[in-house]
């Protein structure tokens, strides 16, 4: 025996050493909580790496700024030259971003859109990686003595890096968006085609499940969709680089980052998330452009038809919201309680349009049941007010437009008598509405005769729209 | 006369020793680098020093269990450094066998020699990449892609700065 064990020494220390580490796999990928048993592990190994880190990343910071700040100064006269001119292009160029930007907040504040926005960030420097390619994880020096949790987005102005994984109380992990274990719901700017964007374990990243009949080209931009519910909606996530035919039905779309997640060196971790409507009071009046934009023509959906083969009437008024952006002001002008509130004063929902164009028109429609008036009168649009006019949120009164265009549309059928002008109901919104029978006309034109791919969209007394 | 498996002369096989804090400061100092200097230097994950720090111990020491003894300590120190999703052991595991590997070998050949030195290193990089797929696609179920022409090319580069490595390292060794 003692020969066996002299003999094989080597060996068996070799295969008790292994089997003890296979054991403590198998216990780790058992019990995957979050950081698992070796927590306290890696907590002792990081809290006392950290402090040596940061003193060697602030040190070489220190040294590099001092270098570029004072000493190296070649080239910055020309390049103040070069960032004077770039400022003066961005200042026109930020005119009309400004333009477009109130006017998609306006509509946005017709849909009850929330958006989210960054509200509290935190400054961080990357002190470490995993130092292997298998794992792309990265250090930060602040943790949570700082405010950082689990789960909070990482960016650079750029575009996203990924989301802390693990929080020690002076450092924390960042799984990057190239990581194999990383998922982020993203999507593609211009085509808005949602799926999601993951890492490969040779650091390149996918967006995946996007369906292989959709086109998908190269040189698109791929931003947060906000599905994920980390990264806000809206930031940027890199460029597609190539498009290939997946496994099944989905492409395989090549992504690359838009952060260089290979040098990033300053992040900044978004502690705070704010989720509210978009801030309309310094709008100003809504424009005739505007309100025309509105009523912009669709493809009309076919009128309500009854029993007796004659249109709905209330089918007909719901209908009338046009254009998309229309949508969201029927949905609020319909709403109980909506009228003589700003979305109300939306033109775009006149009822004299008589068309019959998106389902999400029709849909929105039910929610004017109760008053009956469906606050689509034209007495409506004549007046267009600014969207604060009169101090009621939007929230109140708009409706997301994915929700009212799917889940309330079968109900328009009930709702729609409701929804036709009546002496009894009439006077309920009067005060805001207007000559309620005015809309009355255009309703029952609304015949089965009629052709529902030409309605008339010409509102009676009203311009056409352009 | 038979040969005896040694391809070494005796003065080659000498056993060398190191001081306590040589042996725990440089695969400190290994790891300490390969996780922070990645910041600043795009290529580095390519470079495995704390590989390198073992197979240079294993064949100094030309010890198998001292070898397995280091690999597994470097290992799991890496470990712990590579984040929530990957578990206490695949790096430890990895280096425990070429621990072995390294020190049976040191028994066998000259490891002094810039050019034993290159190949080994080389070899025990592949090896080192293989047994790692192998625990974390077997064991683990993790996808994992293996690349040959991305193994050879970082192979290359590690034994280039292994010479380098090691002779630095040199100067640490005691009779």
């Amino acid at each position: 025996m003692d020969t066996f064990l002299g003999r094989y020494k080597n060996l068996i220390v070799l295969a008790a050493i292994l089997f003890a580490q296979i054991i403590a796999l198998a216990v780790q990928v058992r019990r995957p909580t979050q950081g698992g048993d070796t927590r306290l592990l890696r907590l002792w190994a990081i809290s006392a790496v950290t402090p040596i880190e940061k003193a060697v990343v602030h040190s070489q910071k220190w040294v590099y700024d001092t270098w570029n700040t004072y000493a190296y100064l070649r080239g910055v006269r020309r390049e103040n030259r070069q960032l004077r001119a770039e400022i003066e292009r961005m200042r026109v160029e930020d005119a009309r971003f400004a333009e477009d930007a109130r006017m998609a907040r306006r509509i946005q504040a017709l849909l009850a859109f929330k958006e989210q926005y960054v509200d509290t960030t935190v400054a961080a420097q990357v002190i470490g990686t995993s130092g292997s390619e298998q794992s792309r994880i990265l250090y930060l020096d602040k943790g949570s003595r700082d405010g950082i949790k689990p789960d909070m987005a990482v960016i650079t102005p750029t575009g996203i890096v990924g989301k802390v994984v693990q929080v020690f109380p002076d450092s924390s992990q960042v799984l990057p968006i190239n990581d194999q274990f990383s998922g982020v719901g993203a999507a593609l700017k211009s085509s808005r085609l949602q799926g999601i964007l993951k890492g490969a374990p040779n650091g390149a990243t996918t967006l995946q499940y996007v369906m292989s009949d959709e086109k998908v080209e190269p040189g698109e931009e791929v931003i947060t969709s906000g599905g994920d519910r980390i990264f806000p909606k809206g930031l940027p996530v890199g460029k597609v680089v190539s498009v290939e035919p997946g496994k099944d039905l989905f492409l395989n779309i090549r992504v690359v980052p838009a952060a260089r997640l290979d040098q990033v060196e300053e992040v900044l971790v978004v502690t705070k998330i704010l989720e509210r409507e978009p801030d309309t009071k310094d709008l100003g009046p809504l424009r005739a452009s505007d309100i025309l934009a509105e009523r912009l023509p669709t493809v009309p959906a076919k009128p309500e038809v009854d029993a007796a083969g004659n249109a709905k009437p209330g089918a007909g008024n719901a209908t009338t919201a046009g254009a998309v952006p229309a949508t969201g002001a029927a949905a609020s002008a319909a709403h109980p309680g909506a009228a003589g509130t700003p979305a109300a004063n939306k033109p775009a929902t006149g009822s004299s349009t008589a068309g019959a164009p998106k389902p999400n028109g029709a849909a929105t429609a039910v929610h004017g049941a109760p008053s009956g008036t469906t606050a689509t009168s034209p007495g409506v649009s004549k007046s267009p007010k600014p969207a604060t006019a009169s101090g009621t949120p939007p929230a109140k009164v708009a409706k997301p437009l994915n929700g009212a265009g799917t889940a309330t549309a079968p109900n328009t059928n009930r709702t729609a008598p409701a929804a036709t002008p009546s002496p009894a109901n009439g006077p309920t919104n009067r005060e805001e509405t207007t000559p309620a029978p005015k809309q009355a006309k255009p309703a029952p034109q609304q015949t089965p005769s009629a052709n529902p791919q030409q309605p008339s969209t010409t509102p009676a007394g009203e311009p056409p729209p352009q | 006369m038979p040969f005896r498996g040694s391809l070494t002369s005796r003065d080659q096989v000498a056993v060398y020793e190191f001081s306590w804090p040589a042996v725990i400061f440089i695969p400190l100092v290994a790891v300490l680098v390969q996780i922070f200097i990645p910041v600043r230097v795009r290529f580095l994950p390519i470079i495995d020093l704390p590989l390198m720090v073992t197979i240079f111990f294993a064949v100094a020491r030309r010890n198998p269990v001292s070898g397995c003894l280091t690999g597994c300590a470097i290992g799991l120190l890496q470990d712990l450094f590579a984040g929530p999703s990957h578990p206490l052991g695949m790096y430890g595991i990895a280096l425990t066998i070429i621990g072995y590997m390294a020190s049976s070998l040191g028994l066998k050949i000259d490891v002094e020699n810039p050019g034993s030195r290159f190949i080994i290193t080389y070899v025990f990089f592949v090896a080192h990449q293989g047994i790692y797929y192998g625990v974390a696609h077997g064991l683990l179920r993790q996808v994992q892609q293996w690349s040959w022409s991305h193994v050879a090319i970082s192979a290359l580069a590690n034994a280039v700065i292994g010479l380098f490595v090691f002779k630095f390292l040199d100067r640490f060794k005691e009779r």
